[in-house]
């Protein structure tokens, strides 16, 4: 609690007079119950992990890590990663143009269906494709007969997490492009510009810092997915088992300091992530900022 | 102003490839599956559907998914608007890194999540062992469903908060200053009804991800039947028992409630907030 | 309008960048899209054929050959050994190297991922209705598979104990004890967990034993003990977990192994293992999958797997990691390890698992019954 003894008061210029801010003691226990609800939401939990991973010492903690299983697992959810962040990113530029930079009827109803894997449970993202592609499911059957192996196997795996982190990189790009309307690509157009010329010189490097944002939300997604994973994914060891899956299995095996390090590589990969998100971020709130300002100079012209 | 700069469609291209392209992508990963979900429930008579969603134990457990849920966002409404307040109005050491740390419930898988507020929340846990002296009991009740999904609904509020509270005119608040209004007057009349649209987004957004919540709940609730069981972890128990179309059941009903909650966090946001949509 | 001319220059300044034309006019000719109903139908034909990509044909090279063991929570350790020794033995045999990968979870939740595909060699469950489950919705194993191995295809048995707290505090030594007021049980849900529903039908034959068969006193004596229960966690291991790491309850109900295991486990916690008057066998069964062996050409090697679990060096392993051993020679081995007890069948007590199953654990059965709200 030593920070609010530090407390500096405001900052100049952000809310110079008293009359534009609150007292000081109004200020102090508001800073007071937000560490306090941080703390213990957040940073308490965080410690935990790291705690309870090196309770059993270094070596313990490196042993865990580089067990054969633990490195499959790694590689796999690696891998998911890198398969299903591309796909849903170009997804998402498709449906931010289509979306963003026309009208159309319909369109806040395809918004909320690209918002919609973000409010189903993950536990049904998973049963959707056991539904389709399971024994009993509709295209279950004709797979099993040419040999393809969908769930249980890696593809399953894959299409799970592709439908939960489906909205990430759409609904981070749709309101940024819709802020920035079309001027500039129509003047890119009247220049003789084509399409392709016009969205990669023109339309990318304006959302390029909203992308990256949406990227790595949907990328932190990709790695941490537990629900709808666990249901498609058969939990074969050295196979089929993700990083969260086997955090599961190492905890279900009495394995305390084993689980707890392979989740606190995970919560080391959360904040890698979040170190990246803070610096991106800013830069892309900065561009929204700016794209909005430009609007509201227009609009009064 | 919208209206100042409508598009009509003709003047840029790709209208019909991108659109194609992502209503495609969107039917092939989104929809398709949502249908062999819907006909996996309508196989069922009208009479078993209506008979599965209503047993007492799926009633429990919307009762608690529901109860958790609302109140979890709740606690995330209203500490969420303190702790954006606070970052954007206030500065103090270490503020960039306490604005990293929100977006943590984003980035930390929901099972290590999980596993660790359970460890803290057991009886035997760093917070669990004063609390159960004090008698309240928080892992395996359902207190510790309630934690959990607060923990996941956490940066809902101040992520949808912070950016319009950054661009609230600050002329706005000068001009009630020299109005004679006293400081609480200027909050809560003034700034306080500029934040509610954004707020109540935030509280939405929460609530709709706690709803559908399970990996980080699942350890820390107890499992038990008609107390602390929500409602994606009846969907599994129905798989585990043979009974698909059960399971089925349930997800068309969790489905309809998300997708109308979803449906007014959009029109709120098309009605109220141009600028901050998106900010997941 | 001067803020328009500005565009056009940063546009034109764009455009004249230094790399290459980002994007080729061919591709944009190639995709003149305009109608996203045109697009949409493109793109599905596109989508569909590449649906999902075939993996490798099933393997029936000589050299190498693989096995999936589907199998409940607490075989981890056991299989890990017998995997090893088998590979070995097989090796000795037949000059092939056989490797088995492993996939644990509960064991209904595992048989369900047979049924819709998870394409098991062998299954080895905690129980043989889940079997019976696989045999029936999927046709994936034949029906009469509990006649194809000895012992109903049980290659070794447990039982169901109390496990307390060092020094037994509460004074457990019975099922009796369990229903007293202030103890508190531990048990997984039988819904979702095989060892649950051990548990479950060992207190409820305790009762009929007691009772001289009545079924009433049997439901009232289950109700009670599940009153006392505060927790009830989805499979055997988060019990263990529950109970031992996170130190709620009194009494464990447990599988005689786990108990075990746990005892060593966590030795320092101060567990204790209290064996009731009367018990039930546990008898967690194994089987090949015919459908999937016929498909991997693996049937030899399966059947010789499970047939292996019956020989000295797998009965003697199974002892080793507390299961009970059917064989007489392994079970002298490991006498000390398994004291005698009353135990009983389910197929004596209750008619067989199918019976079991339907009147007491589907919905709408006597433990829902039992889980009522206002008890």
């Amino acid at each position: 609690m030593s920070a609010i003894g530090a407390i500096s008061g405001v900052q100049p210029g952000v809310a110079g007079s008293a009359a534009l801010t609150e007292p000081r003691w109004v200020r102090a226990s508001a800073i007071a119950v937000m560490l306090l609800f941080i703390g213990c939401f957040l940073v308490v939990p965080l410690a935990a992990v790291f705690v309870q991973a090196l309770e059993r010492g270094l070596g313990a903690y490196a042993a865990a890590l580089v067990e054969p299983d633990a490195l499959a697992a790694i590689r796999l959810t690696l891998l998911t990663a890198a398969i299903t962040v591309p796909l849903n990113l170009v997804f998402g530029v498709a449906a931010a143009w289509g979306i963003a930079k026309f009208d159309f009827p319909g369109k806040s109803v395809l918004i909320t269906l690209i918002d919609l894997p973000f409010a189903v449970s993950p536990v049904i993202s998973g049963l959707l494709y056991v539904l389709l592609f399971g024994l009993h499911g509709w295209l279950g059957p004709w797979a099993a007969e040419h040999g393809i192996r969908i769930i249980f196997a890696v593809p399953g795996i894959v299409l799970a997490t592709l439908f939960v982190t489906f909205p990430f990189v759409a609904r981070e790009l749709i309101p940024l492009m819709e802020a920035q309307g079309t001027d500039e690509e129509q003047a890119a157009l009247a220049l003789g510009a084509g399409g392709w010329q016009t969205f990669f010189r023109v339309t990318l490097p304006n959302i390029k810092w909203g992308l990256l944002y949406g990227v790595i939300l949907c990328d932190a997604r990709a790695m941490g997915e537990f629900g709808a994973v666990s249901v498609v994914s058969g939990h074969i060891r050295g196979q089929t088992n993700t990083m969260p899956l086997h955090v599961e299995i190492l905890y279900n095996e009495y394995n305390f300091g084993a689980a707890f390090a392979v989740a606190s590589l995970l919560a080391m990969l959360a904040l890698v992530t979040l170190g990246l998100k803070a610096v991106v971020e800013v830069r892309s709130r900065r561009q929204l900022a700016e794209a909005l300002r430009q609007r509201g100079r227009e609009g009064e012209a | 102003m919208r209206n100042t700069w409508t598009r009509r469609r003709g003047v840029l291209p790709g209208f019909g490839l991108t659109l194609g392209y992502a209503s495609c992508y969107l039917a092939l990963v989104v929809l398709v599956p949502l249908a062999a979900l819907a006909a996996k429930a309508t196989s069922m008579t009208w009479e078993r559907f209506w008979t599965t969603v209503t047993e007492p134990r799926v009633v429990a457990s919307y009762r608690l998914s529901l109860g958790a849920s609302l109140a979890a966002a709740l606690i995330n409404a209203v500490f969420g608007l303190i702790t954006a307040w606070v970052l954007v109005r206030y500065r103090f050491p270490g503020r960039r890194l306490i604005d990293a740390l929100v977006d943590l419930p984003f980035a930390l898988p929901t099972a290590v999540a999980g596993i660790a507020l359970t460890s803290l929340y057991a009886g035997n846990g760093w917070f669990g062992r004063y609390l159960e002296a004090c008698g309240v009991k928080v892992a395996f009740a359902p207190l510790g469903v309630m934690v959990a999904l607060t923990f996941i609904g956490l940066p809902f509020v101040v992520r949808t908060v912070q950016p319009i509270l950054e661009d609230l005119d600050p002329e706005i608040e000068q001009a009630a200053a020299s109005l004679g209004a006293t400081r609480r007057q200027a909050v809560v009349r003034v700034i306080l009804p500029e934040l509610w649209p954004a707020l109540l987004t935030g509280f939405a957004l929460a609530f709709a991800r706690a709803l559908g919540e399970y990996g980080s709940v699942v350890f820390i609730s107890g499992n038990m039947p008609m107390r602390t069981e929500i409602t994606p972890l009846l969907i599994v128990v129905k798989l585990e028992q043979y009974d698909t179309a059960g399971a089925a059941a349930i997800a068309v009903v969790m489905l309809a409630a998300s997708f109308a909650l979803l449906l007014a966090i959009n029109v709120v946001q098309w009605r109220c907030l141009p600028a901050a949509r998106g900010r997941v | 309008m001067s803020r328009r001319f500005l565009n056009v220059r940063i546009i034109t300044h764009k455009l004249a960048g230094p790399r290459g034309s980002g994007a080729s006019p061919m591709l944009e000719r190639l995709l003149p899209l305009s109608d996203p109903v045109v697009t949409s139908a493109l793109i599905l034909l596109l989508a569909f054929p590449a649906g999902g990509q075939p993996e490798a044909a099933p393997r029936v090279q000589p050299q190498e050959v693989t096995l999936l063991n589907v199998s409940y929570d607490p075989t981890r350790e056991f299989y890990v050994e017998i995997n090893a020794a088998f590979a070995r033995h097989w090796k000795q045999r037949t000059g092939q190297t056989v490797s088995v990968r492993q996939s644990h979870g509960g064991s209904g939740k595992q048989a369900r991922s047979v049924i819709d595909g998870l394409e098991a060699d062998v299954v080895t469950l905690a129980l043989a209705y889940d079997i019976d489950a696989i045999a029936e919705q999927s046709g994936l194993i034949a029906r009469d598979w509990q006649n194809r191995l000895p012992h109903h295809s049980a290659p070794y048995t447990s039982t169901i104990v109390f496990l307390v707290r060092r020094g037994n505090p509460k004074g457990i030594k019975d099922w009796e004890d369990l229903l007293r007021p202030g103890v508190s049980v531990i048990t997984p849900n039988p819904k979702t967990s095989g060892g649950a529903r051990w548990n479950y039908l060992a207190a409820w034959g305790y009762a009929l034993r007691r009772y001289g068969g009545d079924e009433n006193r049997a439901e009232e004596l289950v109700r009670a003990l599940f009153r006392n229960v505060p927790v009830l966690d989805s499979g055997a291991r988060g019990s263990m977990t529950t109970f031992a790491q996170r130190e709620v309850g009194d009494v464990l109900l447990s599988w005689e192994n786990e108990a075990l295991l746990a005892v060593r486990e966590f030795g320092k916690a101060g567990l204790e293992i209290v064996l009731p008057s009367v018990s039930i066998l546990a008898e967690p069964p194994v089987a090949v999958v015919d459908k999937v062996v016929a498909a991997h050409g693996t049937r030899s090697v399966a059947e010789a797997y499970l047939e292996f679990l019956y020989s000295p060096e797998g009965q003697d392993l199974a002892g080793k990691h507390f299961y009970r051993p059917r064989d007489e020679a392994a079970a002298r081995r490991y006498q000390d390890q398994f004291p005698q007890l009353t135990l009983f069948t389910v197929d004596e007590m209750f008619g067989g698992w199918a019976e079991a199953q339907r009147k007491h654990f589907d919905d709408g059965g006597v433990f829902d019954r039992i889980y009522q709200p206002g008890r």
